[in-house]
C-alpha cells in the first residue's frame, strides 16, 4: 500500500505513459455513500487503490459513553442504517450479557424474526445497488417493491422503517400487533417466487456472469487474514456463520442451512446472498410457526448499571458479517467504553487486494459485492 | 404533385425549385418527423421501462405524460450552459455538434417511402446517392469523434476515460458492422439504398430471410454493432453512469448535454432505419408476394403513405428492442466488448460475406 500523500510520479510503463490518479468519490454514484477511493490507473487497469474513510464520522462510539445503556439503542440504528435491527440486537445482546439479564423466549423469537427480515431487506438493497452498478437497471425496482413490504412490516411493529430502535436490553419494547404474523407469513410465502424473478434476470445471464465470474478474487487465506466475515467469507469457501457457530437468540431452535460457495469471486458472493435470502425466509417461517406465548420483557432494574470492571464482547451474524459490541462497564449507568466491530469496515479493508490489476468497471462491481454501508464504517 | 408545390414552382422557376426549394422542404419534413420521433422516443422509453420495471413512468405533464418531452426540451433550453474553466473550449463545443450532426445527415439518404405523386414521382428521400451505403458508414463513424473530443475537451478524468473507451471500442464494432453491410450489397448489387429496397421488392424477399440464414447472420452482426455504436445498453460503456458518472458528458449541461442526448437517440433511429432499409425491406409491406396478404399494402391510403407507414412500424419495432435491452441487460466491460467484436462478430461477418459470395456465384 502506497502512502496517498506521496506525489504519484508513477513508474514509467509501456510506451513511457504515466499512470493517472483517479479520485473516486466521495460524490460518486457507485460508492454507496461517501466512500472515497484514490485509484491509480494505467489506462483503465487499476494499479493501486487507497480507500479514504471518515466522511460520515459522527463520533458514535464516544456518544455511547455519554448516554445510559437504554438510551444508546438509537445510536446503533444509525450505524448500518439499512440493517438497524441487527445492530440493535448486537448492542442489546452485549448489554444483556454484561448485566446478566436473561431474555424471555417470546422476545428471543421476535428478535430472530426481526433480524431475518432485516437480513432480507439488507440483501435486497444490496442486490438492487449491485445490479445497477453492473448496469442492470430493472432488478432495482423489483427488489425495492419487496423491500417496501418488509419496511411496512417494520413500521407496523415499531413505527419506524429504517432507524428501527426496536429492541431494548432485557427484551422487546412491544408485542407483535394483531394480524402482523399473518401479514408476515403472507409475504414470506410469496417471497421465494420473487427471488426466482431476480435470479431469472441475473443468475444465468451471460453478461452478468461475464461481469462477475472471476472478478474480485478473494482467496480464503486473504479473507481470514483481513478479518472478512459474512457472505464475503462464505463466498470464499469458509464455512463460518455465527448463527450456527455460536448460536444466539432462537437460532439453535430453527432449522436452516448456511450456503457456502468456493470460487471466491463476485459471482459466488452473489450466489451466497441469494441463497441466504431463501434460508432467511425459511427461518422467518419457522419463527412464525414456533412463536411462543409469554412475556416479552425480562425483569430488570429501572436503571441498568454495568458492573464494576466488567467487560463483554458479543457479536452476531449481521447481513454484512459479524457485527459485534465490546462494552466496558464501570459501575455507572453509562458504558465506560463501547467499541464496535463493524463488518463493513473490515470487509472494505480487503478491497485494494481484490481490485488490484482489474479494470475500473470491476472496481464498481467489487464495491458492490463488498456490500458496505458508510454509516457503519465511519460511525 | 400537390397544387401548392406547383404554384411555388411557377413562381421561382423549375431550376430553383428542383435544386433549392424542393430539397429544403424535404429536409424540413424529415427533420420535423425525426425530431418529433426522438422527443416521443424518450417518453416511450420511460413509459416502456416503467412497464418493465413495475412502475408508472412520467404521468404529470399532460395526459399520460404526453407533454413531458416538450417540458424537458424547454427545461434544457433555459438551463445555464456551463463550460468548465479548464476545458479545451473548441473541443468541448465541437463534441456535441459532431455527435448530433452526422447522425441527422444520414437521414438524407434513407428512403422513407416509395415514389409517389406527393413527392413529384420521386422516392421519399432527400437524396438518392448511388454510394449511399458508403455515405452511411462514413457519417456514422464521425459521431464517435464527438464523444472522444467531448470527453477529452472536458478536462475531467472520468470524461477522458469515457472518451478513451469510445475510441477503443470504435474500431472493434465498426469493422464487423461495415463488413456486415457488404452482405445486402452483394445480394442487391447496388449501393443505393433506394436500389436495395427496390431489389428486395423485385426479388420478393427481405434480405434478413435471404440465402438460408446468411442474411440473418449479417443482420445480427449489424444490429449488435449498431447497439454498440449508439452507446446503448448493454454497450453503454462510454457513459456508464455507475462507473464513469456519465463518462464523456459529465461536464456538459443545458443544451449541449441535450445535443449529446439527441445524438444518441438520433443514432438509434438512424441505425434502425438503415437496418430496416437493408434487411427488412424498407417501405415494402410484409408478405407482398402473397395474394392473401394484399390488404397489407394498404391501397386505401394515398400512394407513398402506406410505404411510410410500414417503414415507420418496422422502425418502431427496432426502437422497442433497444428499450427492451435497456430494461433487461447488465453492461459489458469494454475489453469484453472488444473481444466480442474481434472474436465473434468479425469472423462471423467475414464468413457470411464469403458464403454469400459463394451462393451468389453459384
Amino acid at each position: 500500500m502506497t502512502d496517498p500523500n506521496t506525489p504519484s510520479a508513477g513508474p514509467e510503463t509501456l510506451f513511457g505513459l504515466e499512470e493517472m490518479e483517479l479520485n473516486f468519490g466521495p460524490q460518486h454514484p457507485a460508492t454507496h455513500g461517501v466512500l472515497r477511493l484514490k485509484v491509480r490507473v494505467d489506462g483503465e487497469r487499476i494499479v493501486d487503490t487507497y480507500p479514504i474513510v471518515g466522511y460520515l464520522h459522527r463520533g458514535t462510539e464516544k456518544l455511547f459513553e455519554l448516554h445510559p445503556f437504554f438510551q444508546n439503542v438509537p445510536h446503533t440504528d444509525r450505524m448500518d442504517y439499512v440493517a438497524a435491527a441487527t445492530n440493535n440486537l448486537a448492542y442489546v445482546g452485549a448489554v444483556e450479557r454484561l448485566t446478566g439479564i436473561v431474555v424471555p423466549p417470546r422476545a428471543r423469537y421476535i428478535r430472530t424474526l426481526l433480524s431475518e427480515l432485516q437480513r432480507l431487506s439488507s440483501h435486497l438493497l444490496w442486490l438492487a445497488t449491485h445490479a445497477i452498478d453492473i448496469g442492470a437497471m430493472t432488478p432495482f425496482f423489483y427488489t425495492f417493491r419487496e423491500r417496501e413490504i418488509i419496511l411496512d412490516l417494520f413500521e407496523e411493529y415499531c413505527g419506524a422503517r429504517l432507524t428501527l430502535n426496536c429492541m431494548r436490553p432485557g427484551g422487546q419494547p412491544y408485542d407483535l400487533t394483531v394480524g402482523w404474523t399473518e401479514r408476515c407469513a403472507e409475504f414470506i410465502d410469496d417471497f421465494p417466487s420473487k427471488i426466482d424473478d431476480y435470479e431469472g434476470l441475473l443468475t444465468e445471464n451471460r453478461i452478468w456472469k461475464k461481469r462477475t465470474v472471476g472478478v474480485g478474487m478473494l482467496p480464503p487465506e486473504v479473507a481470514m487474514a483481513y478479518g472478512v466475515t459474512g457472505p464475503m467469507l462464505r463466498g470464499s469457501g469458509v464455512q463460518w456463520d455465527l448463527r450456527k457457530a455460536i448460536p444466539y437468540e432462537a437460532y439453535d431452535e430453527v432449522d436452516f442451512d448456511v450456503p457456502v460457495f468456493y470460487n471466491c469471486d463476485t459471482y459466488d458472493r452473489y450466489l451466497v446472498r441469494m441463497e441466504e435470502m431463501r434460508q432467511s425466509t425459511r427461518i422467518v417461517a419457522q419463527c412464525l410457526e414456533k412463536l411462543p406465548e409469554g412475556p416479552i420483557m425480562a425483569k430488570r432494574p429501572r436503571v441498568l448499571k454495568g458492573p464494576k470492571e466488567s467487560e463483554v464482547y458479543f457479536g452476531i451474524e449481521g447481513p454484512k458479517g459479524e457485527i459485534g459490541f465490546y462494552i466496558v462497564g464501570d459501575g455507572s449507568p453509562n458504558p465506560y467504553r463501547c467499541r464496535v466491530r463493524p463488518p463493513s469496515f473490515l470487509n472494505l479493508q480487503v478491497l485494494p487486494e481484490m481490485v488490484k490489476g482489474q479494470l475500473v468497471a470491476d472496481l464498481v462491481a467489487v464495491i458492490g459485492t463488498t456490500d458496505i454501508v458508510l454509516g457503519e464504517i465511519d460511525r | 404533385m400537390p397544387r401548392f408545390l406547383e404554384a411555388i414552382e411557377d413562381v421561382v422557376g423549375a431550376t430553383i425549385f428542383y435544386f433549392a426549394v424542393s430539397p429544403l422542404l424535404k429536409i424540413a419534413a424529415a427533420l420535423v418527423v425525426v425530431l418529433t420521433t426522438i422527443a416521443y422516443l424518450t417518453l416511450a422509453e420511460r413509459k416502456i421501462l416503467g412497464f418493465i420495471q413495475a412502475r408508472v413512468g412520467p404521468n404529470r405533464v399532460g395526459p399520460w405524460g404526453l407533454f413531458q418531452p416538450i417540458a424537458d426540451v424547454a427545461k434544457l433550453l433555459v438551463k445555464e450552459d456551463i463550460v468548465p474553466q479548464r476545458a479545451i473550449k473548441w473541443a468541448f463545443v465541437l463534441g456535441p455538434c459532431l455527435v448530433v450532426g452526422p447522425a441527422l445527415v444520414i437521414l438524407a439518404v434513407i428512403p422513407f417511402g416509395p415514389p409517389s405523386d406527393v413527392t413529384g414521382g420521386m422516392g421519399w428521400h432527400i437524396a438518392d446517392v448511388n454510394v449511399a451505403l458508403l455515405f452511411v458508414l462514413a457519417m456514422a463513424t464521425i459521431g464517435v469523434y464527438g464523444l472522444i473530443l467531448g470527453g477529452w475537451g472536458s478536462n475531467n478524468k472520468f470524461s477522458l476515460l469515457g472518451g478513451l473507451r469510445s475510441a477503443a471500442q470504435m474500431i472493434s464494432y465498426e469493422v464487423p458492422q461495415g463488413l456486415s453491410l457488404v452482405v445486402p450489397l452483394l445480394m442487391a448489387g447496388t449501393m443505393s439504398l433506394n436500389g436495395i429496397v427496390q431489389a428486395q421488392h423485385d426479388q420478393h424477399v427481405w434480405y434478413v430471410f435471404n440465402y438460408w440464414g446468411l442474411g440473418l447472420a449479417a443482420f445480427f452482426v449489424y444490429f449488435v454493432a449498431g447497439v454498440a455504436e449508439s452507446n446503448r445498453n448493454p454497450f453503454d460503456l462510454p457513459e456508464a453512469e455507475s462507473e464513469l458518472v456519465a463518462g464523456f458528458h459529465t461536464e456538459y449541461s443545458g443544451m449541449r448535454f441535450a445535443l449529446f442526448f439527441l445524438g444518441e437517440y438520433a443514432n438509434m433511429i438512424v441505425i434502425s432505419a438503415v437496418a430496416v432499409t437493408l434487411f427488412l425491406g424498407g417501405w415494402l409491406p410484409p408478405f407482398a408476394n402473397q395474394s392473401w396478404a394484399g390488404f397489407l399494402s394498404l391501397s386505401f391510403l394515398p400512394a407513398g403513405l402506406a410505404g411510410f407507414f410500414w417503414f415507420f412500424l418496422k422502425l418502431i419495432a427496432f426502437l422497442f428492442v433497444y428499450i427492451w435491452f435497456r430494461g433487461t441487460f447488465p453492461r459489458y466491460r469494454f475489453d469484453q466488448l472488444m473481444a466480442l467484436g474481434w472474436k465473434w462478430l468479425l469472423p462471423m461477418a467475414l464468413a457470411t460475406i464469403m458464403l454469400t459470395g459463394l451462393v451468389k456465384v453459384l
